[in-house]
């Protein structure tokens, strides 16, 4: 079974807006998924019919029995997150949930809780099956939401015997992100041809080199400043990146996400023809077995 | 006064619009994007001060080690587990609250520390900015985050901080303690999806928030009755330009293309204000 993650280190680059074109562009059955859990975008391109959900917990938090609580303030002095007030009130936006206050308090008064962080989504669209997810706003453990999201999506693959997993990631380079590479075969990175872009570019470039998974790169929006095209491609033969081709600015982009469609579905315009040729470099590259 | 600005999707212009906020009005800027970094690629700050940042994970002397497996017990991040005749410690599980230090039977674990990140201080064009850089490889930008803002923020002038995209554990800790939130989305069905999530997130806090419209002309009119709706008032439109994009793209800040900005970023103040 292939992995192939679509991550950007700078958000906003395009990748939902090509991982949603090349999953429409591609006749070999897969399954999607999308674990960008903070601001899940794929399922607004993919006419997704929903099959089921199901809640996701992860983490605990303290519940404090007041009954039981003597107020010795234990629990505060063990924390060390400063998350217990001199009032002993737990702020949940400090707490690790780590349970140091639960297993020394004395009386026994605090329990450490499950909690429910987030949801996970099956649907299926004209694309192939698609696992998504949501976590709820400021919750932590969006890694591991991330990590179910391609437990289920390699079980739906095994499943139903597809070979391949497409995989719109998220933005940055930590916990969401480093949880999203275990297991992935390999990453198309998304970089737009700005100062940040190349910065970030290079950060996120480094994190694949320290997890050993091979990168491709798609420069979108190549147009808007082709001098800074070029010191992006330079930049990726240093860092060991393949390139996969260049996109450029296209306004009918914008009318694929008014339309909530796929851009190759949409528009015969600049963009989607630029994707049907990166489609066929992928297809040769990374799926293997020829041009489709 | 503490103006955050933040975004649940990325690339909306966040940076663009904290950087220009704080040439207009000679704030301090700190960036807690700690994962990408950018206002610095902007302002190129002469640097006067690098401080690193660790984090604690546990050091375990097995000479002295029972393998007893108290530590593997209390830890609820599975980051350090015992097996016969070795303890594994996984310090990237590791969350730093003590717990195996607390209750090792032959106090045989002890402080250890990796780099977790670096922060930078210095000065462009009068602005003052710092910015973290995390390491390649660290999960855990939040700490970072937490430091940057302890070292810098003060009590007075207007400071902005330019938060990491998102809605997660991470955003939250860059605008915990803002005065205000400012969430910059554009009129795609992208950016209502996710400006839903970030005043959710926003809410959860108590800061109140506002929104500013980039890109705004792009023909999807669903966003503005959705402000109305949940009561956020719409501060500011920055029109969707292709010189404003091609300017970024060189590292121009945004009062470069518009410099008639800078009367909308005073009104925009003194509505904070009241």
């Amino acid at each position: 079974m292939k992995e192939i993650l679509f991550l950007s280190g700078k958000g906003g680059t395009g990748k939902t807006t090509i991982c949603a074109a090349l999953a429409s562009l591609w006749e070999k059955p897969k399954v999607i998924a999308d674990v960008d859990v903070d601001a899940s975008n794929l399922p607004l391109l993919l006419s997704p019919r929903l099959l089921s959900q199901s809640p996701f917990q992860a983490g605990w938090e303290p519940v404090r029995d007041e009954g039981k609580c003597t107020g010795c303030g234990t629990c505060r002095e063990k924390c060390r997150f400063g998350a217990i007030g001199e009032d002993l009130t737990i702020d949940p936006f400090d707490c690790e949930g780590c349970g140091v206050c639960a297993w020394f308090c004395p009386e026994e008064a605090i329990v450490m809780k499950e909690k429910e962080v987030g949801k996970i989504f099956l649907s299926e669209t004209p694309y192939g099956p698609l696992v998504h997810a949501e976590l709820y706003p400021g919750e932590e453990n969006s890694g591991k939401l991330v990590v179910e999201v391609k437990r289920r999506a390699r079980l739906l693959a095994e499943e139903q015997g597809l070979d391949f997993i497409l995989i719109d990631g998220s933005p940055g380079i930590g916990c969401p992100v480093i949880a999203s590479l275990s297991g992935v075969s390999v990453c198309i990175l998304v970089a737009e041809p700005t100062l940040s872009g190349l910065h970030d570019l290079k950060r996120l470039a480094a994190l694949l080199r320290h997890f050993k998974i091979p990168g491709y790169l798609i420069i979108n929006k190549a147009d808007l400043a082709p001098e800074m095209s070029s010191e992006l491609l330079n930049s990726a033969e240093r860092e060991g990146l393949s390139f996969l081709g260049s996109i450029p600015y296209d306004p009918e982009v914008f009318e694929c996400l008014r339309l909530g469609q796929p851009l190759p579905l949409v528009s015969k315009g600049p963009a989607s023809k630029a994707l049907l040729e990166i489609n066929g470099h992928v297809y040769k590259n990374i799926v293997g077995g020829g041009e489709q | 006064m503490i103006l955050a600005v933040a975004s649940g999707k990325g690339g909306t212009g966040k940076t663009t619009l904290a950087v220009a906020l704080a040439q207009a009005f000679g704030a301090r800027l700190l960036d807690a994007d700690v994962e990408e970094p950018n206002a610095h690629l902007f302002l190129k700050p002469a640097l006067s001060v690098e401080e690193e940042v660790y984090r604690m994970v546990p050091s375990v002397d097995e000479s002295r080690c029972t393998f007893c497996g108290k530590c593997k017990e209390i830890c609820r991040f599975k980051a350090i587990t015992t097996l016969p005749g070795t303890v594994l410690v996984f310090p990237e599980m590791c969350h730093g609250c003590y717990g195996c230090l607390e209750v090792c039977p032959e106090g045989c674990i002890e402080e250890g520390q990796v780099l977790l990140g670096r922060l930078y201080f210095g000065k462009a064009q009068g602005i003052e900015l710092a910015y973290g850089v995390l390491e390649v490889g660290e999960p855990m930008a939040s700490p970072l985050i937490k430091a940057l803002k302890e070292r810098f923020l003060g009590r007075d002038g207007l400071q902005i901080i330019d938060c990491p995209p998102g809605t997660s554990c991470a955003v939250l800790t860059a605008v915990r303690g803002a005065d205000f939130c400012l969430l910059v989305t554009e009129p795609t069905p992208f950016g209502l999806h996710d400006l839903r999530q970030a005043a959710r997130a926003v809410r959860t806090l108590g800061v109140p928030a506002g929104v500013i419209v980039n890109r705004a002309g792009l023909d999807y009119p669903e966003l503005y009755p959705f402000l109305e709706k949940e009561g956020l008032p719409l501060l500011l439109e920055i029109p969707n330009r292709r010189e404003i994009a091609e300017a970024y793209a060189r590292g121009e800040g945004l009062l470069a293309v518009m410099p008639e900005l800078k009367s909308s970023f005073e009104k925009l103040l003194e509505e904070i204000r009241r």
